[in-house]
């Protein structure tokens, strides 16, 4: 076990090390931020001497290894265009992100697995079939246009909710400012887990320990959330483990069609501006949540399931 | 139970809106509270409310007595500025020429700054005569002081001293003169500023300003619909009409400073972009004033503005519209006559055209992809074959200024924009019409490097003038002479538009500026 994790460590660091080369390299060829930082006005020198002050008149692989000699130290560089330590202004949006990102995954879980388990029970009622052709639609729908019809009916049209931003954590404003956002964000989730659940809860009902659970005369709730429901968490859960680090990293579209004050939000007017540290910071922070979340669900494994071996992964 | 949760809603969604609160949204977000560390317009903006200048610029960006009570000229180098009294900081400590020396001292030499307010501070020194009166001395005569100093806000000394940019951000320095006083900054989300009860003008008419940034169009004008805030900037032009007739609705709107036009390569006798019927090299025809105007005249500004801009745009005939100081009451758009300008290109020696490729950003400016494609297909028209290439902003603006072999302008043929600052016409001939010439930074932005003797004349000529009338005359007529010269060609200007909520009423700003001071009660 200890030996399993301190080879994943290993390779996770070779794998952030490769990322943020390919990253570096990336943003240095999309363009120059230079031109959109600097106002009309200034003259040629002085733009001259901004590009030096920035470290920007150097060769690329000089400006590479600057970076991984301040990355060593913790510092990710400063923001071109806020002046601050990149790091500090992605964990200043993280709790936003972290709020409609946990907000999407539990209302994915709670709508999605009994839609999903009441589409598998009676597959043929017009009910199921509904809930089958909604999730069709949260699969394809796109978000961006999604959130803009919730805006217009529940905010514009209703005036039920407030149409963009975020209010204070854990208030009933704050929740009310949460309600679209979570809602457009866990839409894709949410269909996600329906067709999992129902796929999993058909195949679960005609096994035989359900057939048997029948049998012995349990009442019908008991089969339902006993049997099926446990057996079928499994598949379930090891995918929105995984969909999780998505749902944080990358709520881009949702939190700039609402506002959010988030990473995402950070992350697509940084790339817009061409703010290489944050780009680049805010991608690191990425990868090693993924890494940290994959090792987390692999030990689970180890864990919950007796058959999986983590000495296996010799790879 | 529907209905009383309807209720309960309904009750929450009206308790927001207190009388004395404003909520702005805005389409772009200042980088920071500091002011002087980004000289970009959101900050000027929003930072206009906490700070304030010597000098200050009203809707029509004329100059107006600010921190400054009354400013002139003593002799050929020296500028007098007196200072108004029973001025007061936030934290109750008076304002005197030491924040003034100060301010000029910090607005350069702010750390990490990405464009500096140096330009509006060097080649000046200020000297405190009492604690009410400053002397402003320069090398050579220098008659644009004034606007210079109302580019630059004054800070308290006593916290400025060793605040870096996050001590303003934080609020711990962010100690102005102004009608608001900070309150709150989540950057990202919302900026709060509360009314200062000791002003020294007028009283500011809302107790708390809320300011929140959306960026995306339709977000921001749903927040609009949904009552959510009371006032957005940037309307965009898609929703324009539909938000005229909302009767729940009023719009604002105000010609803007920003100019939109056409820089051609001036220098270059084999342009890079500019290409011979066959594809062949040929000596390039853009030299040629007859080929330059032929260019003008087949472009239907008309056309543009209404079909393009959705009436969004006025069109143009110089640098910035009528009203301004230093511009021309001679000039006129340049009528659309396709015949003419085939005529022109026939006495220039091309009848059956050339091939040219414009070049345009494509997120910089309202439409401008759009409006580049417009202009291709009316040069076509005429027989100039315009290949059409937008390009991403970070990407045109280097290769615009800097991505030729030599460094230098790689382009052709480029629309571009300008937006005059200082709200007069030596901006724009400053840094689109005069000689390119990087120690004395002039031309910065002649991206055609357009050159004429007898313009740098008369613009050096009025940037060393004090009096304002004779200024005024001679910026007009190296306006006139660029222009009849088409040492560039203007398309249009933009127009600003804000919408808010019936019942509020807004002064709309030629600087694009949002400023809840000019948020008043409609009746």
């Amino acid at each position: 076990m200890m030996i399993f994790v301190i080879r994943r460590v290993i390779q996770s660091l070779v794998v952030v090390l490769v990322m943020s080369l390919v990253v570096f390299v990336g943003v240095h060829v999309v363009g120059d931020p230079v031109h959109i930082l600097i106002s009309d006005d200034m003259t040629q020198q002085e733009i001259e001497d901004f590009i030096r002050r920035l470290g920007l008149d150097r060769p690329v692989h000089e400006q590479y290894f600057h970076f991984l000699a301040n990355a060593v130290r913790g510092d990710l560089g400063n923001s071109f265009v806020y002046g601050e330590p990149a790091l500090k202004l992605i964990l200043q949006r993280m709790p936003a992100t972290l709020e409609l990102a946990l907000a999407a995954f539990l209302l994915a879980v709670v709508f999605g697995i009994p839609l999903g388990m009441y589409a598998g029970l009676k597959p043929e009622s017009p009910a199921s079939r509904a809930i089958m052709a909604g999730s069709i639609l949260g699969f394809s729908l796109p978000t961006f246009w999604v959130g803009l019809m919730l805006i217009m009916v529940f905010a514009v049209m209703l005036g039920w909710l407030p149409s963009t931003g975020r209010g204070d954590f854990m208030t009933w404003d704050g929740l009310r400012h949460l309600a679209l956002p979570a809602f457009n964000l866990a839409l894709f989730k949410m269909a996600l887990v329906t067709r999992l659940a129902r796929a999993g809860t058909r195949e679960a009902a005609l096994q035989d320990y359900v057939k048997f659970a029948r049998a012995k005369g349990l009442s019908p709730a008991r089969v339902v959330l006993v049997h099926v429901l446990k057996n079928i968490l499994v598949p379930v859960v090891t995918v929105l483990g995984l969909e999780l680090g998505g749902l944080i990293a990358f709520s881009v579209v949702t939190e700039t069609v609402f506002a959010w004050p988030g990473m995402g939000k950070l992350l697509i007017d940084s790339i817009q501006r061409l703010d290489r540290p944050v780009v680049v910071a805010y991608l690191v922070i990425t990868v090693l949540m993924f890494i940290v979340i994959n090792l987390i669900v692999d030990i689970l494994y180890s864990m919950l399931d007796p058959r999986v071996r983590l000495k296996e992964a010799k790879a | 139970m529907t209905r009383f949760l309807l209720a309960v809603l309904f009750a929450f969604a009206s308790a927001g809106a207190a009388a004395q609160e404003l909520r702005v949204g805005l389409g772009s977000e200042p980088t920071a509270m500091d002011p002087h560390y980004h000289n970009l317009s959101p900050n000027n903006s929003l930072l206009s409310h906490i700070f304030e200048s010597l000098v200050g610029q009203d809707e029509r960006q004329r100059l107006t007595p600010d921190l400054a009570e009354s400013w002139k000229a003593i002799d050929a180098t020296t500028w007098e500025f007196k200072l108004r009294r029973n001025v007061r900081f936030h934290d109750g400590t008076p304002f005197t020429a030491d924040d003034v020396v100060f301010s000029f001292e910090r607005a350069p030499n702010v750390e990490g700054s990405p464009s500096s307010f140096g330009i509006y501070a060097r080649g000046k020194t200020f000297v405190r005569v009492d604690d009410h009166t400053v002397h402003v001395k320069t090398a050579a005569p220098y008659p644009l002081m004034p606007n210079d100093l109302s580019q630059v806000f004054i800070v308290s000394r006593k916290h400025g001293q060793g605040a870096k940019t996050p001590d303003y951000n934080s609020g711990k320095a962010a100690i102005g003169t102004g009608p608001y006083r900070f309150a709150e900054y989540t950057p990202g989300n919302r900026i709060v500023v509360q009314r200062n009860e000791q002003y020294w003008g007028e009283k500011p008419a809302w107790q708390r300003v809320i300011f929140r940034g959306i960026k995306s169009d339709p977000s921001r004008v749903a927040a609009l619909l949904a009552g959510d805030v009371d006032l957005i900037e940037q309307v965009p032009a898609v929703d324009l009409e539909r938000l005229k007739k909302d009767p729940k609705l009023t719009i604002s709107q105000t010609v803007s400073n920003r100019i939109i036009y056409l820089h051609l390569d001036h220098f270059r006798d084999d342009s890079p972009f500019v290409r011979a019927k066959d594809g062949g090299p040929i000596k390039n025809p853009l030299r040629d004033l007859r080929v330059r105007k032929a260019v003008s005249m087949a472009i239907d500004r008309d056309a543009i503005v209404s079909r393009v801009m959705e009436g969004q745009a006025i069109k143009a005939g110089q640098l910035l519209p009528e009203g301004f100081f230093g511009v021309s009451p001679k000039l006129r758009p340049v009528a659309f006559d396709p015949n003419g300008a085939k005529k022109l290109l026939a006495e220039a020696g091309v009848p059956n055209g050339f091939r040219l490729t414009i070049h345009s950003p494509n997120d910089r400016y309202p439409n401008d992809a759009k409006i580049a494609e417009a202009v291709g297909q009316m040069l076509s028209r005429i027989g100039i074959d315009t290949q059409v290439v937008t390009l991403t902003q970070s990407v045109f603006f280097r290769e615009a200024s800097t991505g030729s072999p030599e460094k230098g302008p790689k382009f052709s043929f480029i629309l571009v924009g300008w937006g005059s600052g200082t709200g007069e016409a030596s901006s724009p001939l400053k840094s689109l019409i005069a000689t390119f010439d990087r120690e004395k930074g002039m031309g910065a932005s002649n991206r055609g490097r357009y050159s004429n003797a007898q313009v740098d004349r008369m613009i050096n000529d009025a940037l060393a003038t004090v009096d304002d009338v004779k200024r005024s005359d001679l910026l007009a007529r190296a306006t006139e002479v660029a222009i009849e010269d088409v040492g560039i060609i203007p398309l249009h200007y933009q127009v600003n538009t804000w919408a808010m909520r019936r019942g509020f009423a807004y002064k709309p700003r030629t600087d694009e500026y949002t400023l809840a001071t000019g948020v008043g009660k409609a009746n």
